[in-house]
């Protein structure tokens, strides 16, 4: 601990993270950034962690990448076999229940926190938050180290009747302002809606994120 | 020949009592504050105010904000209505964060030390004076003591500032700051909403905003919401009660 590198046991890879999930009326916008570090290094800088479980629904990855994305291909087979038995396309909640049965069952191996969202017929948007092998439905979640920055932001800005571009705004703003603040979070922020008529996937580079005011400059 | 000598002996004794007495009282002085300290240790974790502390810069002067909420380990509330806000000076006010015991130690220290230079200068003290005892105290006490502190007020030289001393006695002056257990909640707000050169009313309503998201997500932050306006006219001290905090969304 003197010399700055944490010694013990090896630090897996960790996305230190930040991610967010809106739900707007007729679908929903996901957000993450892009940095996963191992230690004090960045080892990847691009990394997208918003993963597809299904054609309109996607998961954001957070905690230990491995743990993560071996749940995210998990699900995703579950899914692809849930939806050929049922002959149509699955719901979010569905989706949701396979992560949280998985993250509950092993809940003490496991240290990943994924947020599910996207769109299905029945219900429209939806965002699910599945922390530690609890489901609960809410018109937003944050995730990741990076979140704990941005709650009175998020909980000062949001509004239950935003539209589709006011979400997109509403969560490259938290996602500039949680990569400002948190060391394990940054890069570029990867931001994915989902309505009804399909999936929009986009890449914000960091030099055209939003910035706040700086008392340094 | 043997006045000389006398003489001599005489101011020699003095010249080495008085660095002995020195040396004792300075010991006294940070054995004092060891007590406090290990005072604190002796109960399970000592009161400490997870808390969450403000200063904003203004145009014409600071306002200063905390909550009041004292809490000794995670899980008990010793005080739900503990004024932070310690007036160091006419117009300069500290707010404490951290172990309290350390916090009302070092407060006290200073109060002290800025009243006896404040006579010996014959004007009212500069609130980078303020800062720096609290840096002195900090720094070198810096094992022991544990709690960091915002220092904010107005003087004739400089107008409205604000210092800020962390942990291990660093000394830094910006135009807003927060601090506390709760600050890393609205990191991401006060980047949003700062803005320079606010009015009162402005500062008053963002002070209050950023403090109330805090406790709400903070469970060691709560209570009510402590205010102090300093400007050249003087002090005011405004206490929010908690149900007249603004709402938001999911309240």
């Amino acid at each position: 601990m003197q010399d700055g590198i944490e010694h013990g046991s090896p630090s897996g890879l960790k996305m230190g993270t930040t991610i967010i999930a809106v739900e707007f009326d007729g679908g929903v916008v996901v957000g993450s950034d892009s940095r996963v570090s191992a230690g004090a290094s960045v080892v990847n800088r691009v990394m997208n962690k918003l993963s597809p479980l299904h054609d309109k629904i996607y998961c954001a990855l957070s905690g230990s990448a491995a743990d993560a994305q071996t749940i995210a291909e998990i699900v995703n087979y579950q899914l692809d076999v849930h939806s050929i038995e049922v002959d149509e396309d699955p719901l979010v909640c569905s989706a949701a229940t396979l992560v949280k049965n998985i993250s509950y069952k092993y809940k003490e191996e496991l240290s990943a926190h994924l947020i599910v969202a996207g769109w299905d017929r029945r219900a429209g948007g939806q965002v699910y938050a599945t922390l530690n092998g609890l489901l609960t439905r809410q018109p937003f979640a944050v995730g990741g180290s990076g979140s704990f920055y941005i709650y009175g932001f998020v909980d000062a800005e949001y509004r239950s009747d935003m539209t589709r571009q006011e979400c997109q705004e509403f969560v490259v703003n938290s996602l500039s302002l949680a990569m400002s603040r948190d060391g394990s979070s940054g890069g570029v922020a990867y931001v994915v809606t989902i309505d009804s008529e399909g999936v929009e996937e986009k890449c914000i580079l960091g030099n055209q994120l939003p910035t706040f005011y700086d008392p340094d400059i | 020949m043997r006045l000389t000598i006398t003489r001599f002996a005489v101011s020699f004794t003095v010249i080495i009592w008085r660095h002995v007495l020195k040396k004792f009282i300075h010991n006294l002085y940070v054995e004092f504050l060891i007590m406090e300290k290990q005072h604190s240790y002796s109960q399970v974790k000592g009161v400490s105010t997870g808390t969450t502390i403000l200063a904003v810069k203004f145009n014409g002067g600071v306002i200063i904000g905390s909550d009041s909420r004292a809490s000794m380990g995670e899980s008990y509330v010793s005080s739900k209505t503990i004024n932070k806000l310690i007036q160091v000076h006419d117009r300069i006010f500290c707010c404490i964060a951290g172990s309290l015991a350390d916090a009302q130690a070092v407060t006290k220290m200073a109060k002290f030390q800025l009243s006896f230079h404040s006579i010996q200068m014959e004007s009212p003290p500069l609130v980078k004076a303020a800062a720096s005892i609290m840096r002195e105290l900090c720094y070198s006490n810096k094992e022991e003591l544990q709690a960091g502190f915002i220092t904010a007020g107005w003087d004739r030289k400089k107008g409205p500032q604000i210092y800020v001393v962390s942990l291990g006695g660093m000394l830094l002056s910006q135009p807003f700051t927060i601090g506390g257990s709760g600050s890393t909640y609205i990191y991401g707000y006060v980047d949003a909403k700062f803005k320079p050169d606010m009015s009162l009313e402005e500062a008053k309503q963002f002070s209050i905003n950023a403090l109330a998201l805090a406790m709400g997500r903070d469970n060691v932050s709560g209570g009510v919401v402590h205010l102090v306006v300093i400007t050249e006219p003087g002090v005011k001290h405004i206490v929010v009660p908690g149900d007249k905090l603004p709402k938001f969304h999911d309240e």
